[in-house]
């Protein structure tokens, strides 16, 4: 666990169980809305959208007792800031492996910042097929939108400022459940927007 | 965190560490998986301009850059020797000026001098991709060829890889004992003692001058293809006597590993460096090769070309993303 110091600090706003609870609610949110998870497919943006996509469709399917396919995608290659000289990750897999066409695809992310990675996913989707609907599913949603996109599931509506940072820590990849929002920090680890 | 690969040119894969060479088969192994899409093309470079600058004939690199290019949504022009000033008497760098002032994002060049594309980069403002120069190195054949080995091995680290045939001449086998030392590998070159320099042992690879001893118990044989202008008695007596004593038969193939995979740049000399029962047999990853070499490709124009793009503003420290890509792009390796 980090420390708090004098130039940081670090505010808990989803522990384990509220993020439990939060997914739990999505689920059952997209089952009303769509009726059935028949025509649907998850696929979570890299990296940890597709963890909590992974989770989500486990929930939807048990209950709906159906299993629910669910994919990744690595959108780098559709951003409009590619590249940061500094900053270059490795691009990760985009593991797509069913038909889109026709379905509603259900777009998840762990954090909804500017809206610059859910426009590069649609026109990545785009490249993949023609989905009868797109709704997107966030587990925090920080506002600060450049771009006109909504979320129509949403964990928590966060308030933050644009020098915060919200970090999302998951059992998968952090070993532990937890959002925090950080002022004036810098990560040591986990995702943060 | 992420792995680098921060020079500014891909000249050669003499001196790159095995974590820069790694950063480049994970990239490509991840842009393997356009090519499979319906839809084989993402945005990643759209806007920007590669120009392939081809003073040497060659169909297969050149196709394989170009559809790689156009996988990343880049421009391309094919500029050829015979098409181009070269043949009016202008020189290698008044070319590359010349190209230079055209703001091309990057060259693609292969050439039949070795240093050619080192000396482009000192004339020009952005990233040069070595395609094959003289017999100094083919960088990018020698990255699909490791991702091809990676692919059926699972690693690079340990294995005993044979280059068999002509090394001496051979851009190829140079870029493969590189890299493959880099990561790991043992190389035994295997192959006459006129073709086999014995300066190579300084690299660390085994020299070895027969066949059936080069390639027992090895887990990969890559096959060289021997240039019929070169059997002409000055280092070998004739070309059916090195097909004899080299040419990759069954029977030699018998004497590797039993999982033995069979690797060739191409294109392939039938009958004379390998046979057909071998080249299209149960061994042979011939075929993933090519494959291979179109994402290897993708991933060096992404990686030396996608980063020019300006860093974003509000989350770049200042100075870290646009120092580090211009001080790379004015020392020019």
């Amino acid at each position: 666990m980090r420390m708090e110091n004098g130039s940081r600090s670090r505010r808990v706003v989803l522990d384990a169980t509220g993020l439990k609870r939060a997914l739990a609610r999505i689920a059952h949110e997209i089952l009303e809305r769509n009726k059935s998870a028949a025509e649907l497919v998850v696929i979570g943006i890299r990296s940890r959208g597709d963890i909590l996509a992974r989770r989500l469709a486990a929930e939807i399917g048990r209950l709906e007792g159906a299993e629910v396919p669910c994919g990744a995608m690595d959108v780098t290659l559709y951003r409009d800031d590619i590249s940061r000289g500094a900053d270059q990750a490795l691009v990760q897999i985009t593991d797509i492996p069913w038909e889109i066409d026709g379905r509603v695809v259900l777009l998840v992310d762990d954090v909804l910042y500017t809206g610059r990675t859910v426009r590069a996913a649609l026109d990545a989707l785009m490249d993949f097929g023609r989905p009868r609907a797109i709704q997107l599913a966030v587990l925090v949603d920080r506002g600060h939108r450049e771009l006109p996109i909504r979320p129509d599931y949403v964990g928590k509506n966060l308030p933050t400022h644009r020098e915060e940072l919200v970090a999302v820590d998951l059992q998968e990849s952090e070993g532990h459940d937890e959002v925090a929002l950080i002022l004036n920090g810098e990560l040591n680890g986990g995702g943060g927007r | 965190m992420s792995m680098l690969f921060e020079r500014p040119h891909l000249l050669g894969l003499e001196g790159l560490s095995a974590e820069e060479i790694g950063f480049l088969l994970d990239t490509a192994e991840t842009f393997k998986e356009v090519s499979d899409r319906e839809i084989k093309k993402v945005p990643a470079l759209r806007g920007r301009t590669i120009v392939n600058l081809f003073f040497e004939d060659s169909t297969r690199t050149r196709t394989s850059f170009e559809i790689a290019a156009k996988r990343l949504s880049a421009d391309t022009i094919n500029l050829t020797a015979k098409a181009s000033s070269v043949s009016k008497g202008e020189t290698l760098a008044d070319t590359a000026r010349n190209l230079a002032a055209m703001r091309p994002d990057a060259i693609v060049v292969r050439h039949p001098a070795s240093g050619a594309p080192e000396l482009l980069a000192r004339h020009v403002n952005c990233p040069i991709i070595n395609a094959g120069d003289g017999a100094h190195e083919h960088p990018t054949q020698a990255l699909l060829d490791l991702l091809t080995i990676r692919e059926h091995k699972g690693r690079l680290d340990g294995l005993t890889v044979a280059i068999v045939g002509d090394i001496l001449h051979s851009r190829v086998a140079r870029s493969n004992l590189h890299a493959l030392r880099a990561c790991g590998a043992r190389v035994r070159l295997v192959g006459p003692p006129t073709l086999v320099p014995r300066d190579f042992a300084l690299f660390g690879a085994e020299l070895v001058h027969d066949l059936h001893e080069g390639v027992r118990d090895v887990d990969v044989i890559m096959m060289l293809r021997i240039q019929h202008e070169r059997m002409n008695g000055r280092y070998f007596s004739s070309l059916a006597e090195y097909s004899r004593l080299y040419g990759l038969t069954v029977d030699a193939v018998a004497l590797a590993r039993k999982d033995v995979i069979i690797l060739h740049p191409g294109p392939i000399n039938r009958g004379v460096e390998i046979s057909s029962t071998v080249a299209d047999g149960p061994y042979s990853v011939i075929m993933d090769q090519v494959t291979n070499g179109v994402a290897v490709r993708m991933a060096t124009l992404y990686v030396l070309v996608g980063r020019r793009r300006l860093p974003e503003v509000q989350t770049t420290p200042a100075g870290s993303g646009i120092d580090s890509t211009a001080r790379g792009m004015v020392a020019g390796e």
